[in-house]
C-alpha cells in the first residue's frame, strides 16, 4: 500500500519510462499511456489483489485492458510488479521479443490479449460472470478508451452485465475526449455519457483519473451499489504531465525527438522535486489500507 | 531494404498508402457519386486526402466497423459509390457478417479498402496485421479481390474498383514499393500481368511479393535459371489462362504472397494448376503462425518472405520437374 506521495512519485517514475521505452521503441502511444497511467499505478499498487506470485490463483482480481494500444504503460507497471525483469521493457517491439505492440498473454501478468479496440468489456464480463457462478469474491477490472466506446460492442456488453448483475465488475473509461483523428465530440459525440452509462444500468462515478488519492477514494467504494455493474467516468488529461503533450491530438502515437524527450524528462525532473519538496513541509499523508 | 533493386528498379519513394490516398483523390474529384467512410485511421490509411478535398463528401464515423460498413451499405444501396476505408484487420475480423450480409450477399455496389495488409506494417504487431484477408475475401463470392504491387497499379486499380459495378475489395498496404510498371501497361480485373519473360520457372507473386519475387529472378538468372514472374493482381477473378500458360510452359510454378499460406492466393492457383496442367509447385508465404512487432524487413527475414526464400522455393520447384524427366 503507498502513500499518496508514494503513488505520485510512482506516476512520475512510470511517466520517464513509458517515453524512455518509446523513445527506444520508435513506436507507441505516447498520449493515452500517459493519460491512464495514474489509475494502472493506483490499481497495481494499493487496489487490485494480484501480484506474481498469485497470479496463477484463481480468486486473483484480474485487469483486462480494453484500450490495448496503450500497452507501454501495461508493461512498465507489470515490470514494476515484478512480473520479469526491468531490462525486458528494452525490448518492447523489438525484433524475436514478445514484447509486441498490445497486450499479449506471452507477457507474464496480462489476462487477455487485447489490441482491436472493443475487445475487453465482454471479456471482462465474462470473467466476472464466472466469479459469481463459481462463487469468488474476486473483482474484474477493465480499461477502456472514450474513442473506443463507438464500437457497438461495448454497449451489447454493457446490457450483460447490467442483466447478470455483475457488481465485480469495474468499468474504467479514460475520459480524455480524444481519438485519433480528433476530439471525440467532433467525430462521433459521446455526450450525455454519464447519463448513457446510468440508463445501461452501470452504477456511474466520476473522478479525476490523474488524481491518485481521488481513485483510491472511488475504488474503495466498489461495490457502488449491490447487484449494479460499476463505472468509473475517469476525467483524464491525454499526454498528462509533459506540458507539449497535453491535450494534443498529434501526441497520439507520436515518437518523441531527442529534444522533445529532453525536455520532458525535464518537466518530469521538476514535478518530482516540487512533490517532494512540498512533501518535506507538510508531512505525509497517508491512506487507510484497502479492506 | 529496398525492394525491386537487384532487379534494377529504382528506389521506391512513396509509401504504398499514400499512393492509395491520391488515387482515391483521383476517383472523388472525376465522380460525385463516390463518398469515403472512415473509421478513425483516415492519416493511416490515407483516406483523408479526401477529406481536404470534399469533407462533405467524407464520413469519419468513429471507431465502429460494423457501423462503418453497413453505413456503406446503405449508402450504395442509394446510388452512391461509397469507400469503406480500415485497417483490413479490423474490417474483416470485426465486420465480416455486415460485410457478408449487407454488401456480398446483397451483392451491392460498395468498394472496401483493406489497409495495412500482409506483416510489413511493423510495430504495431499482430492485432494490426491482416494476413487473413484473401481466405476472408475469398469466403464471400460476389466480392472482387485486387492486390496492387507498385503506384502504377495502385492507381489503376483504385479506378477499376470505382468503375465496376459490384463489391470489390482492394488491398493496400504501409511500405514503400518501386515502379514497376510504365504508362503504357494495361490493367484489367481478372487480368494478371507477366511483369519478367522466362520459361525456367514460373513466380506467381502478387503485392509487395511481386517486387521480391523480381529481386529472386534476378538471383536465379545469374545461376542460368530463367524465372517468368506474373503478378497476379485480380484474386478473384484469376486470370486462368496466365496461370495455365505459365504452367505449360516453364513446368515449375511458385507463388508467393504476404499472407497465410492456408486459404491464399498460392492454394487458389493451385487449384487452377492442378485441375488443368499439374506441375511441380512451391509455396512461400506464412506458415500456421502469428508474428511480432518488429522492423518490416526483420519481419520478412524470420517469417520467410525474402528473394532468398522464393529463390530457394524455385531451385527447388525447378529440381522438381527435373526429376521427373
Ligand atoms: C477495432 C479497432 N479499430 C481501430 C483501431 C485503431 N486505433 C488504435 S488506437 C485508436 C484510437 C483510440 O482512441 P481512444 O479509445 O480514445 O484511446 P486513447 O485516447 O485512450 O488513446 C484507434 C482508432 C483499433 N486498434 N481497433
Ligand atoms: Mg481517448
Amino acid at each position: 500500500m503507498l502513500t499518496d506521495l508514494e503513488l505520485q512519485l510512482k506516476s512520475i517514475e512510470y511517466r520517464a519510462t513509458i517515453l524512455r521505452i518509446i523513445k527506444q521503441a520508435r513506436a507507441g502511444h505516447t498520449g493515452g499511456d500517459l493519460s491512464s497511467i495514474d489509475i494502472l499505478n493506483v490499481l497495481y499498487n494499493n487496489v487490485m489483489q494480484v501480484s506474481p506470485a498469485t497470479f496463477a490463483d484463481p480468486n486473483r482480481d484480474r485487469y483486462v485492458q480494453s484500450k490495448g494500444h496503450c500497452v507501454e504503460a501495461l508493461y512498465t507497471v507489470l515490470a514494476d510488479q515484478g512480473y520479469f525483469p526491468q531490462e525486458e521493457l528494452d525490448t518492447l517491439c523489438q525484433y524475436q521479443s514478445h514484447f509486441v505492440g498490445h497486450p499479449t498473454r506471452s507477457v507474464p501478468g496480462i489476462e487477455q490479449n487485447t489490441g482491436a479496440l472493443g475487445h475487453g468489456l465482454a471479456v471482462a464480463g465474462g470473467m466476472a460472470l464466472a466469479a459469481k457462478l463459481d462463487g469468488r469474491s474476486y473483482r474484474v477490472f477493465t480499461l477502456l478508451g472514450d474513442g473506443e466506446l463507438a464500437e457497438g460492442s461495448n454497449w451489447e456488453a454493457s446490457l450483460a452485465a447490467s442483466h447478470y448483475r455483475l457488481d465485480n465488475l469495474v468499468v474504467i473509461v479514460d475520459r480524455n475526449r480524444l481519438q485519433i483523428s480528433g476530439n471525440t465530440e467532433t467525430v462521433a459525440p459521446l455526450e450525455p455519457l454519464h447519463e448513457k452509462f446510468a440508463a445501461f444500468g452501470y452504477a456511474v462515478r466520476e473522478v479525476d483519473g490523474n488524481d491518485p488519492a481521488a481513485l483510491m477514494d472511488i475504488f474503495n467504494r466498489v461495490p457502488f451499489e449491490a447487484g449494479k455493474p460499476n463505472l468509473v467516468l475517469a476525467n483524464t488529461v491525454k499526454g498528462k504531465g509533459v506540458s507539449f503533450m497535453e491535450n494534443s491530438v498529434k501526441w497520439h502515437h507520436r515518437v518523441p525527438t531527442d529534444e522533445e524527450y529532453a525536455t520532458a524528462m525535464r518537466e518530469l525532473d521538476e514535478a518530482r522535486a516540487k512533490l517532494t519538496a512540498q512533501a518535506s513541509e507538510a508531512g505525509q499523508r497517508r491512506y487507510p489500507v484497502h479492506a | 531494404m529496398q525492394l525491386g533493386s537487384k532487379a534494377g528498379y529504382a528506389p521506391a519513394t512513396m509509401p504504398l498508402r499514400n499512393v492509395f490516398g491520391e488515387a482515391l483523390l483521383d476517383v472523388a474529384t472525376d465522380n460525385p457519386r463516390v463518398v469515403v467512410l472512415d473509421g478513425d485511421l483516415g492519416n493511416s490509411t490515407m483516406a483523408e486526402t479526401v477529406r481536404k478535398a470534399y469533407p462533405e463528401r467524407f464520413f469519419n464515423l468513429g471507431i465502429a466497423e460494423s457501423n462503418l460498413v453497413g453505413v456503406g451499405a446503405g449508402l450504395a444501396a442509394c446510388g452512391l459509390i461509397p469507400w469503406i476505408t480500415s485497417f483490413s484487420s479490423f474490417l474483416l475480423c470485426n465486420a465480416y457478417d455486415q460485410i457478408r450480409l449487407a454488401i456480398a450477399l446483397s451483392n451491392i455496389n460498395a468498394k472496401v479498402l483493406g489497409s495495412h495488409g500482409g506483416i510489413t506494417l511493423g510495430k504495431d504487431g499482430p492485432t494490426q496485421m491482416g494476413i487473413e484477408d484473401f481466405a476472408l475475401v475469398g469466403g464471400l463470392p460476389t466480392f472482387t479481390m485486387l492486390v496492387p504491387s507498385d503506384p502504377v497499379s495502385m492507381r489503376a486499380l483504385v479506378k477499376l474498383a470505382t468503375d465496376h459495378v459490384g463489391p470489390v475489395w482492394l488491398r493496400s498496404s504501409r511500405l514503400p514499393l518501386p515502379v514497376i510498371y510504365d504508362e503504357e501497361s494495361t490493367f484489367k480485373i481478372g487480368q494478371a500481368n507477366i511483369v519478367r519473360q522466362g520459361d525456367d520457372v514460373a513466380i506467381i507473386a502478387c503485392g509487395i511479393m511481386t517486387a521480391i519475387a523480381l529481386d529472386a529472378a534476378a538471383d536465379l538468372a545469374a545461376e542460368g535459371i530463367e524465372a517468368r514472374v506474373i503478378d497476379l493482381l485480380s484474386l478473384r477473378p484469376l486470370d486462368v489462362d496466365t496461370i495455365v500458360a505459365a504452367a505449360r510452359d516453364t513446368g515449375a510454378v511458385v507463388t508467393a504472397e504476404e499472407h497465410l499460406l492456408t486459404g491464399g492466393m498460392g492454394s487458389n492457383v493451385a487449384r487452377v494448376i492442378a485441375q488443368h496442367h499439374p506441375v511441380p509447385m512451391r509455396f512461400v508465404g506464412l506458415a500456421d503462425t502469428y508474428t511480432e512487432s518488429a522492423d518490416p524487413a526483420d519481419l520478412l527475414v524470420k517469417y520467410h518472405l525474402t528473394a532468398d526464400d522464393i529463390a530457394a522455393a524455385a531451385r527447388d520447384a525447378v529440381a522438381a520437374k527435373r526429376a521427373q524427366g
